[in-house]
């Protein structure tokens, strides 16, 4: 057998022709349980054309689904949507193999491309808007600066309908199964809503810009091809909605009670207000860094409308753990939530003030004092940690009915 | 005053409106934003900025 890796036909003239990466858990700090693929496309044009590629170490696997529909050296254009090293990674080795006659990228794209590479072969900027005549069909581009790199684009191809939309409405999840009809759709929301939160939620605001863009350009579109995951040509509207309602980061009836503990303390005090929490109606996702990762607490927070800190002191900070989680946190920017913080110490605690810190530069409005045990929580302070749960509940809820 | 845009991610800062979460009053011009001002959107430092 010569050629094991097939495309997979996605319209009569589209082919998926990309990788499947089943082993991948860390995804630069984003932990993927279930792989990924990295999503390159073949348009049968009389142009023939290849949207983005695959990352490095995969480029043979990428070029054998190609074989399985043409010799690639017939391959006359390469756009490259996303100049990420998972997409383009083995770029330029291609352009060097099947020479193909132009290759295209947003301006930035471009620039991206020779400083990741340093090749000398020639990329051409494309503008926003600008069209491309693939002599029987046509492509238009639309930067996408910030979904979810400066440099990204979406193209869109016309006389299928289809979207190519880069990282937008992707997933990392491994499978064979190459659309969202064949998959179960708790788990696309679920993969749909973490790679949202850890990739795309610091960019929310142009997000929905962006999908309003879309929607003036009018254009007809019966498929959207992601450049991770399935490709969705059944539940479009869905996946757009859950984007404008991630996008729009309004206050929900969500906590997450989010700590780390050294001898069970900060943990007694996490389960008290999450127990108060669930008592006064709110969902609480109650997550210890001690044992989760922190793209989990990026999943949690995307839907919260209350972040609850927990840190015991060591050495006069708080613990390594918190220190992570929370860099990443702010790096992500969630939006519009209330919060406080807690922790016990052994004789300084300068746990708790560090997180008021964090919350604060967060710009996470702190909505009841922070409570700070030495050593052990007794009943009076699960008392007031039970407390400190009912005060956010109830602020919470005024927010709520205020929106 | 001029707008001026992001070389990078498209911001534009516009003085009428300024950067409030960014601690920036209305009313500021590009040219007195401080020298540590970071775009909004992307992080960006001031000489990515161009007039619009």
């Amino acid at each position: 057998m010569k050629n094991i890796y097939s495309a997979v036909r996605v319209t009569d003239k589209v082919y998926w022709v990309g990788a499947i990466d089943w082993g991948i858990r860390d995804f630069h700090g984003y932990t993927t349980p279930q792989g990924s693929t990295y999503n390159a496309y073949l348009i049968m044009a009389d142009e023939v054309t290849l949207i983005d590629a695959v990352k490095a170490p995969f480029k043979e696997e990428m070029l054998s689904r190609i074989k399985s529909v043409i010799d690639p050296s017939q391959i006359k254009y390469i756009v490259s949507n996303h100049s990420e090293m998972d997409h383009s990674g083995c770029l330029i080795e291609v352009v060097d193999l099947i020479k193909p006659r132009k290759v295209f990228a947003s301006a930035i794209g471009v620039k991206t491309l020779k400083e990741l590479y340093h090749g000398q072969q020639e990329i051409i900027p494309v503008k926003d808007g600008e069209t491309l005549s693939l002599g029987n069909m046509n492509l238009t581009f639309m930067e996408t600066r910030m979904i979810h790199w400066p440099d990204s684009m979406f193209t869109y191809l016309a006389e299928e309908e289809l979207l190519f939309s880069q990282d937008a409405f992707g997933m990392h999840l491994a499978t064979l199964e190459r659309f969202d009809d064949e998959l179960p759709q708790s788990l696309l929301e679920y993969e749909a809503a973490t790679y949202y939160a850890n990739i795309v939620l610091p960019y929310s605001a142009i997000v929905l810009k962006t999908l309003g863009k879309v929607t003036a350009t009018n254009w007809k579109i019966k498929i959207i091809a992601p450049d991770h995951g399935p490709i969705w040509r059944k539940q479009l509207g869905w996946i757009i909605d859950l984007y404008k309602k991630w996008a729009a980061q309004k206050p929900t009836n969500k906590a997450v009670v989010l700590y780390a503990t050294m001898w069970h303390s900060t943990e007694k005090m996490a389960r008290a207000i999450s127990e108060s929490l669930a008592e006064a109606g709110v969902k609480v996702g109650l997550v210890s860094m001690n044992d989760f990762h922190r793209s989990q607490a990026a999943y949690e927070v995307l839907d919260a409308g209350a972040l609850i800190l927990g840190s015991p002191t060591l050495n006069n900070n708080m613990l390594p753990q918190m220190a992570d989680v929370t860099t990443y946190l702010r790096g992500l920017k969630p939006a519009n939530l209330i919060g406080a913080a807690f922790g016990s110490f052994g004789w300084s605690g300068e746990g708790v003030r560090d997180l008021e810190a964090v919350l604060k530069e967060m710009k996470v409005e702190i909505a009841a004092p922070s409570v700070s045990v030495r050593n052990a929580p007794n009943e009076g302070a699960l008392q007031i940690c039970y407390d400190l749960g009912k005060t956010i509940a109830a602020e919470l809820k005024k927010r709520l009915s205020a929106n | 005053m001029k707008k001026y845009i992001c070389g990078i991610c498209g911001y534009v800062y516009d003085p009428d409106k300024g950067d409030p979460d960014g601690g920036i009053a209305r009313g500021t011009a590009f040219e007195d934003l401080p020298d540590d001002w970071a775009c909004p959107v992307c992080g960006a430092s001031k000489d990515e900025f161009a007039p619009e």
